[in-house]
């Protein structure tokens, strides 16, 4: 009994945690190695974009909550998602066409374009700002959770409940869904065949007649339908802060380079790896072990390899080690 | 001649903003807004080593300029005797032991030859390590923090003048900058931008909840000035001769006696803080010139065009027999040196540490805004970019508010609309440094003041 305890506290409050945290990741991470692939350049900006795309989802909630459509029991938000991805591909196909193509055309450097997109990330960061305001908002409506800790522990009579929030469910069915269509897409469709042949080499894909507008233009519609659905879905999980959101583009960065950079299946790896890795490591095992060990053995210390405080370190501990040993990325393979 | 009068036309422009400032506004916020440019002009004097010599990017200055301002606590604090008697001595055991670790690190690196088995013993010896130090450290940190936690609850400094600190500020960020350079100076040019600044998120990380170092979120307030007190000066006698012989013409006018000792307490009250400013402003601008001239004498010397070399082709330069890795470590050092001096030239002049205010947008990209600005690569273009965006970066508000006041002249006060947008008047900033930022890369990808290559 004690062993069943012991793992279905771990699931509460690791596994649990770390599925639906990953999943936020995975998605934002394929976004910037798509970006990375076939851009050719690590944008700062993508952080921002998930939060305009998130800020979209939450105003269009607030209007068909005014005006009175709900989904019941799921989060209204989900209705909002379509639209705020409208907005949000418009909003990214504006920014390339006015900033991001000149340099494209230029063949500047990386680095420039880098440079450029932190000209981009304080817009938007500005545009957010004066729309919504950088405090937090909870925008979630309809039911809180599946299963809540008491009714866990009532139904099958263990110590330790197991809560497990609708918004966990959600994020998880989300982003499977979401995946299997873009590797789909990337896999088995002509325009997907093309964008992986222009980013493996491109003056081949150019000699070939693939156009490079269209591929750059699929992928900005594809990365910002990514950033709108991963910044709605953490923001359903948690709250929707403007900061947390740049925040987060360092974890996305670290899952994408994990993943090896310009591999979509990798970074969506990577983003697990990432999000496990954070919280096994920041989480306090004192009741864990104390039901698997006999009471002589009980740790009176918390058992934390590290604070929550530094989970940043958890992501650079793993981004150098990654980088140091294999600058390719943890997992071999094509690129794209 | 010619090619200095851009310079010269572009800071007498600043010069005249400022006290247009000056004039307009209050001469307290237009030498407050000078103070913190002269600082800015430090710090892109920084990066400006490592990205406009070096070809580096950093994206990590928010990192050094943190360490300055531990630097500024650590040097200028009183030490907290009780807390070193409770815990200082296991303290010192940790620092020891993790030199020793480093030193340890360095010995299996140098003597073994690159294999798995080495791998596994340093991932070993890190863990023992950390769990040793862990044992060492946490009843001692405890004790420490329970030293009258409102106060102190840390060890204290070492009670110096915090001058002192501008100096120590730099080894601070230079001993970090070098550990960091061994490990992540070997990366590509965007690997290397995220790996500095997740570094920097972690220094920030650390500040914020190692308590026992500098109180971490409970801030350290009223540290030591290096220049006089207002409320000091207000009562000392040359002080008090001094404004009142600047202000003979419009004191003599006034005849009643009490009346004239009242305007005359006024004038001394304004006076002191202006003054107070002024002092600030001459210690920075000597550390502006010095470190101008040092590092224009060392752009136009032979290390200067090394480095120049280096970062318009490293393989030549290689090929040359410079050795690349070596010299970028060494800039790499040298630029988060002079940007930890104005760290701890910043917290000087607030006169607190507050490790919750150290966000990257305003200490690590609002410097590379500045940076690329002002001209990448020139000294003088670099510091003309720290003034000229920290200047736009004060007076967007305001320049913000009376725009959307004119603009919105037509719909009533109440007008939710118009309340929303005054509301969100800090944020034009954000938008003007983007838009600023991305103009200038397009229309004038070299800055105001570009490089000037000279050819021998």
């Amino acid at each position: 009994m004690d062993f069943v305890n012991a793992i279905v506290l771990l699931s509460n409050f690791v596994i649990v945690p770390a599925l639906s945290y990953g999943s936020q990741l995975a998605l934002g991470a394929i976004g910037v190695t798509l970006i990375y692939g076939i851009l050719r350049f690590a944008n700062f900006a993508y952080g921002d974009l998930m939060a305009f795309g998130t800020m979209f989802a939450i105003l269009f909630t607030w209007f068909f909550q005014s005006i009175g459509i709900s989904l019941g029991v799921l989060p209204t938000a989900l209705l909002a998602i379509p639209f705020a991805i409208i907005i949000a591909i418009l909003f990214s196909l504006l920014i390339d066409k006015f900033v991001f193509s000149y340099y494209r055309i230029k063949k500047s450097p990386p680095v420039t374009l880098a440079m450029v997109s932190i000209g981009v990330m304080f817009v938007i960061n500005a545009i957010i700002r004066i729309i919504i305001g950088p405090f937090d908002r909870r925008f979630f409506d309809g039911e809180r959770f599946i299963i809540r800790a008491n009714e866990f522990k009532e139904m099958t009579g263990l110590n330790e409940g197991l809560a497990i929030k609708s918004t966990q469910v959600l994020t998880l069915f989300v982003t499977i869904v979401v995946a299997l269509i873009l590797f789909w897409f990337l896999n088995k469709t002509r325009t997907g065949k093309s964008m992986r042949a222009y980013s493996d080499n491109e003056d081949l894909a150019l000699l070939s007649g693939i156009s490079p507008e269209r591929v750059v233009m699929i992928t900005w519609i594809i990365a910002a339908i990514l950033a709108t659905i991963a910044g709605t879905l953490y923001g359903l999980d948690k709250s929707f802060k403007p900061f947390t959101y740049f925040n987060n583009l360092l974890p996305i960065f670290a899952a994408a380079i994990v993943g090896g950079i310009g591999n979509p299946l990798g970074a969506f790896l990577g983003g697990y790896v990432i999000a496990f890795s954070e919280i096994f490591i920041t989480y306090a095992y004192k009741k864990f072990f104390a039901y698997l060990l006999p009471e002589s053995l009980e740790p009176n210390t918390l058992i934390q390899l590290l604070s929550t405080d530094y989970k940043f370190a958890v992501s650079f501990s793993i981004l150098v080690i990654v980088l140091l040993f294999r600058p390719s990325g943890i997992f071999k393979g094509r690129v794209l | 001649m010619r090619q200095y009068l851009n310079v010269f036309t572009a800071y007498i422009i600043m010069g005249l903003l400022i006290i247009l400032v000056g004039i307009l506004q209050s001469w307290g916020v237009a030498l407050a807004i000078l103070n913190l440019c002269l600082i800015s002009a430090v710090m892109t004097m920084g990066a400006n080593i490592q990205w406009g010599y070096a070809g580096l990017i950093n994206f990590g200055i928010m990192g050094y300029v943190a360490l300055g301002g531990l630097a500024a606590v650590l040097v200028s604090v009183p030490p907290v005797r009780e807390a070193w008697q409770v815990g200082g001595l296991n303290m010192i055991l940790c620092l020891f032991l993790i030199v020793l670790l480093i030193f340890a690190i360095r010995y299996i690196l140098k003597n073994y030859k690159k294999s798995n088995k080495r791998n596994l013993g340093i991932a070993l010896l890190i863990i023992i390590g950390l769990i040793f130090l862990r044992l060492i450290s946490s009843p001692a940190i405890e004790s420490i923090e329970a030293v009258s936690p409102a106060t102190t609850g840390f060890l204290g400094g070492l009670g110096l003048p915090i001058i002192f600190s501008w100096i120590v500020g730099a080894l601070f960020a230079a001993s970090i900058a070098f550990v960091i350079g061994k490990i992540a100076l070997g990366l590509r040019a965007d690997y290397l931008a995220i790996a500095t600044l997740l570094i920097s998120e972690i220094v920030i990380a650390v500040l914020k909840h190692e308590d026992w170092l500098a109180r971490g979120v409970k801030n350290v307030i009223g540290l030591k000035r290096p220049v006089p007190y207002e409320v000091n000066l207000q009562t000392t006698d040359w002080f008090i001769r001094l404004i009142e012989r600047l202000n003979t013409g419009s004191l003599s006018l006034i005849t009643d006696v009490s009346e004239k000792q009242a305007v005359l307490k006024q004038l001394v009250i304004e006076g002191s803080t202006v003054f107070v400013k002024l002092c600030y402003a001459g210690l920075f601008a000597i550390v502006v010139i010095i470190l101008l001239i040092l590092t224009q004498k060392a752009l136009y010397s032979p290390w200067g065009r090394m480095m120049r070399a280096i970062r318009d082709n490293e393989e030549a330069a290689n090929a040359m027999g410079k050795n690349v890795v070596k010299r970028h470590l060494y800039i790499f050092v040298l630029g988060s040196a002079v940007v930890g001096i104005a760290g701890a030239m910043l917290t000087t002049y607030d006169g607190l540490f507050t490790p919750g205010s150290y966000q990257p947008m305003r200490f690590t990209f609002l410097i590379w805004v500045m940076v690329i600005v002002g001209g990448s690569g020139n000294n003088f273009g670099a510091i003309l970019g720290g003034f000229a965006v920290w200047f736009v970066w004060i007076e967007a508000a305001p320049v913000a508010l009376y725009f959307i006041n004119i603009f919105t002249s037509g719909l009533e006060d109440t007008n939710q609309f118009k309340i929303h947008l005054i509301n969100s008047v800090p944020y034009f900033r954000y938008l003007i440094m983007g838009m600023g930022l991305l103009l200038i890369m397009r229309y004038r990808p070299r800055g105001i003041l570009p490089e000037k290559i000279r050819h021998a």
